[in-house]
């Protein structure tokens, strides 16, 4: 049994509950233990970096820290307490000195950041980590003809790493088609789904949401697998009022990728948070064990 | 006897008289300096009267030794040496110390200038009184010369060479000669037809008594240097005899076997399993390609061999090797195209109508896959509009940061000939227009009154992604108009990529193969940048064309010129100077562990089994002391630069820390000598 150091984030204590659950559930059945961080804080989310990066660093420092201790890596299912934590992590060990001047503040937690563990995103536990065979072997109801629009959104790709196709990649899609879904064309699955724009400019974040939206209909998705909570939220709760504005009828269901997993592992609806959408998943009724 | 040393300080105007007390380096080294018998300042030694300066105090003063603080070696070496040769002194008997481009282009503070050139001077001076006097060798210069890679320049150095009645071979890869530009349609900024100046020239050196041309063919093994390199030649089996081919073509008109050009129609025509290149291919013996040949594959068919009027088809041709005697090389290679599917944000085969610059120069081309018609992927729809984008993997931190330099210029002309065929729009995405030579910018000014949009921009994406009506079913391409600052969604029909020139995929064992050089992205490595072009590192191998790097075709038809020029020079001398600065081996203490036969990057060490100790080629050696470096047994000692003569060298220039007698003196003259 691999383990790791979770750290669900804010968003799945509540709004994503339904991604945290889906997250516990399918892990265990591909052998995976997330041994939740004790005293995980925030992340500082989109808004932190930009008003205050060192304490900003020093907030995701202390995740990582902790996770050090426990000297496992880190797995972040929501992709901004990925970004944030990841990017700490590059820059902490690249800066020494960052790294010493933060470990100052962490002293008083009875922490230290050595740079000793890898920050990952929860996809990329199930795409590497365990692998399609894997994956494949576990499955009982495969999600055939599941047409499904695999949306990376933004935050997975970059920042940059070695070796990996930022630009068209296609893990995604092929963790779809391992568990029997029929993963559709999605040109703009890393696009930005408008992240925290709405608060400031609703009018802009619509039309990204709409662009987006249109995309995976245009291309017959009869459901979007994401793997964030905030694109969740954006490309769900705000199609009603993409339909408003733009004159259009989508009713496309927004699911956590892991549920699709957790589905097609034959994993009961309540265990994997199906049942709370505001578009209810039809498509998804014919797959329940 | 001790040694007279003349000492020469040079201004060279104020380059290093603004920085460097001149007057009291001078005389600082007359007054202190051991066995220093003449020390002058002058305002520039390089000019005749500096020179003769030298030579006036060899003949009356009696200097056995000369020292010359002036600008690199690299520039004025060979003129000193050539002045105390006049005087009658061996040249080898002349140092110089670089007080301007290691002294005052790079020391900034006055006084330390001053004390580092006085240091210099000093271990310039230790130096040369352990010099020794040495001899160049001569051999003879085979007039023959080899060509590598007949595209548009290896032609122009063929012809050039044979026309002033030398023999040439040209060994080309292809089945036929021409390169590159037998692919083009029209070039830039004339728009005269690519092949209609090209094939004259082919015809030309088909037909040259004293051109040996051998296509499907490659460059084996190259020994030997320069005057006197052998090379093995592989003549790849076309299966046809060139003897017996009269070149009707009756052989490919009746293969039954169709299969997609990758090579000259980059995959947007077909060929027969036996063909050649394009219709004005030179040779035109056709050629067999094995791997699609039905006999090939099922040991039935020979078509090609029934209806052969001449009986030319032989299918129990092999690989043959030819062995040649050459004076020179010149290596003309050329240049890959940069993978554009690299770059999957362009869409490149995923989205069908997205071309390569290459695929876009065969539509046009008349006798190309589509007769010349401007078209999308589906053969009969012309497009409406058309999007260029430039620099795909030029100027670009992840590919290649250089710039390729001819794309602005295609990209001018591709955009006149869609709007000239087709009535299209035009839409060009640039980051800068660089048209910088002979009527390359008027050509920009006529495109722009031509009516082709110009947008000034990376394109960040090219997709199919429609947001709007009018984007449904067309490619749409994000680009930030950097002059409006504003971000752009341009729909069109066709997206022409503008992919980077890059050096050919095998560069580097080319390079291991002839013993040049190539640079960190693999472009062959001139011997000087500036004053030295063609020539490399290694004498008798000469450049030219794209293989150097990016350039358009009067640049690489000047260096196929230059290269051929440079080889005539060497010829019409008839014998070549060898540089004495050489290593050599001392038997006695050759142990024969052969440490030092793969470190020589010039492979001029040799291990001499009857003796077990190993030997050096001194024609072949360069000087360069890495075995000297590397012998354990001290067994090498480089001329030139022997052990005793630099030591001496640093004891010189650490004269204010270090006495004559190697002890540490009380007071340095100078707190600190900068580095």
């Amino acid at each position: 049994m691999k383990q790791f150091a979770y750290f669900p984030g804010c968003s799945l204590e509540k709004i994503a509950l339904s991604y945290n659950q889906s997250t516990v559930e399918t892990t265990k059945v591909v052998g995976i233990e997330l041994k939740e961080l004790e005293d995980w804080n925030c992340c500082g989310a989109t808004a932190y970096f930009h008003v205050d990066e060192l304490l900003a660093y020093t907030l995701c420092a202390r995740n990582l820290a902790m996770a050090e201790k426990e000297n496992l890596d880190l797995v972040a299912p929501c992709s901004a307490c990925f970004k944030n934590s990841y990017f700490t992590n590059q820059a902490l060990k690249k800066d020494p000195d960052l790294a010493e001047h933060i470990n100052v503040a962490l002293q008083e937690d009875d922490l230290h950041f050595s740079g000793s563990i890898e920050v990952k995103h929860l996809l990329e536990v199930f795409v590497k980590d365990v692998g399609f065979e894997e994956v494949k072997a576990q499955v009982t109801h495969p999600l055939e003809g599941l047409r499904v629009a695999a949306y990376y959104g933004c935050q997975i790709m970059r920042p940059r790493k070695d070796h990996e196709d930022v630009e068209q990649p296609v893990f995604f899609e092929g963790l779809m088609a391992a568990i029997g879904a029929e993963p559709v064309p999605f040109p703009l699955r890393l696009t930005c789904c408008g992240g925290s724009l709405l608060i400031s400019s609703r009018e802009a974040a619509l039309s990204m949401i709409h662009n987006l939206l249109k995309n995976a209909d245009d291309n017959g998705a009869a459901v979007i697998a994401t793997a964030c909570p905030l694109c969740q939220i954006n490309l769900e709760c705000y199609q009603p009022q993409v339909n408003q504005e733009y004159g259009t009828n989508y009713h496309i269901p927004v699911v956590y990728f892991t549920q699709l997993v957790g589905l097609a592992f034959g994993l009961p609806d309540k265990a994997i948070g199906l049942g709370s959408e505001l578009i209810s998943a039809t498509p998804l009724a014919q797959y329940a064990a | 006897m001790s040694e007279k040393v003349g000492v020469y300080i040079c201004h060279c105007g104020s380059n290093i008289a603004g920085v460097v007390d001149v007057e009291e380096v001078a005389k600082w080294a007359g007054e202190n300096i051991e066995n220093v018998t003449v020390s002058r300042d002058y305002k520039f030694m390089c000019s005749s009267l500096g020179q003769a300066l030298i030579e006036d105090d060899i003949k009356n003063e009696g200097l056995t030794r000369v020292v010359v603080g002036a600008c690199s070696p690299h520039l004025h070496e060979k003129t000193f040496r050539r002045a105390c040769s006049n005087a009658g002194l061996n040249p080898y008997l002349c140092q110089m110390a670089s007080l301007r481009e290691q002294v005052s282009w790079v020391v900034e503070d006055k006084q330390a200038a001053t004390a580092k050139a006085k240091a210099m001077i000093s271990g310039a001076v230790r130096r040369v009184q352990l010099q020794e006097e040495l001899e160049p060798t001569e051999v003879p210069v085979n007039p023959a010369t080899l060509i590598v890679g007949a595209g548009i320049a290896g032609i122009q150095a063929a012809l050039e060479l044979a026309d002033g009645g030398y023999p040439v071979y040209l060994v080309e890869r292809e089945p036929s000669i021409g390169g590159h530009m037998a692919q083009f349609d029209k070039t830039f900024p004339t728009l005269d037809c690519a092949a209609c100046i090209l094939t004259p020239r082919m015809s030309e050196v088909g037909a040259h008594t004293n051109i040996t041309m051998m296509t499907y063919s490659e460059v084996e093994e190259l020994t030997g240097f320069v005057g006197s390199f052998h090379a093995r030649i592989k003549k790849k089996a076309r299966f046809v005899n060139e003897e017996a081919c009269t070149g009707c073509g009756i052989c490919i008109e009746k293969c039954p076997k169709k299969v997609i050009d990758d090579v000259f129609e980059v995959g947007m025509g077909m060929r027969k399993s036996i063909y050649r290149s394009f219709p004005q291919a030179v040779p035109n013996t056709p050629v067999i390609d094995t791997e699609s040949c039905i006999y090939f594959e099922r040991g039935k068919c020979k078509a090609c061999e029934l209806f052969c009027p001449t009986n030319a088809i032989d299918f129990e041709q092999k690989d043959t090797y030819l062995d040649l005697d050459v004076g020179n090389v010149i290596l003309a290679t050329g240049y890959d195209l940069f993978d554009v599917k690299k770059m999957p944000q362009y869409g490149y085969g995923r989205l069908a109508n997205v071309f390569t610059s290459l695929e876009f120069e065969r539509m046009c081309n008349a006798s190309g896959p589509t007769d010349g018609k401007i078209v999308l992927r589906d053969g009969v729809t012309e497009p409406e509009s058309v999007a260029i984008v430039h620099c795909v993997g030029s100027r670009d931190e992840n590919h290649n940061k250089y710039c390729s330099s001819i794309c602005c210029m295609s990209a001018l002309k591709f955009g006149h000939l869609v709007m000239e065929k087709t009535g299209a729009e035009v839409h060009s995405c640039y980051i800068d227009m660089r048209t910088n030579q002979k009527g390359y910018e008027e050509f920009y000014q006529r495109l722009l009154g031509e009516g082709m949009h110009f947008i000034r921009g990376k394109v960040a994406d090219v997709t199919d992604a429609a947001r709007i009506k009018e984007e449904e079913g067309k490619l749409i391409v994000q680009v930030e108009d950097t002059l409006l600052g504003k971000q752009r969604r341009i729909p069109v029909d066709m997206v022409i990529l503008m992919a980077a020139l890059e050096p050919r995929y095998d560069a580097r064992d080319v390079g291991l193969k002839f013993g040049i050089s190539c640079s960190m992205e693999g472009w062959f490595t001139e011997r000087h940048p500036k004053l030295d072009p063609v020539a490399t590192m290694t004498d008798g191998i000469f450049i030219a064309g794209a293989a150097q790097g990016p350039k358009d075709i009067p640049a690489t038809v000047v260096q196929g010129a230059a290269a051929s020029a440079r080889v005539q020079g060497m010829i019409s001398s008839g014998m070549v100077k060898i540089e004495p600065v050489v290593a050599t081996i001392d038997e006695e203490r050759c142990s024969g562990c052969r440490i030092c036969n793969n470190l020589c990057p010039f492979n001029a060490i040799e291990f001499l089994a009857e003796k077990e100790v190993s030997f050096i080629n001194t024609v072949l050696c360069k000087g360069c002391g890495t075995c000297v470096a590397a012998c354990p047994a001290q067994a090498i000692s480089g001329a030139h630069y022997s052990n005793a003569q630099i030591f001496a060298e640093i004891e010189g220039l650490l004269y204010d820390v270090y006495s004559s007698n190697g002890h540490k003196t009380a007071q340095p003259e100078i707190e600190s000598v900068p580095a």
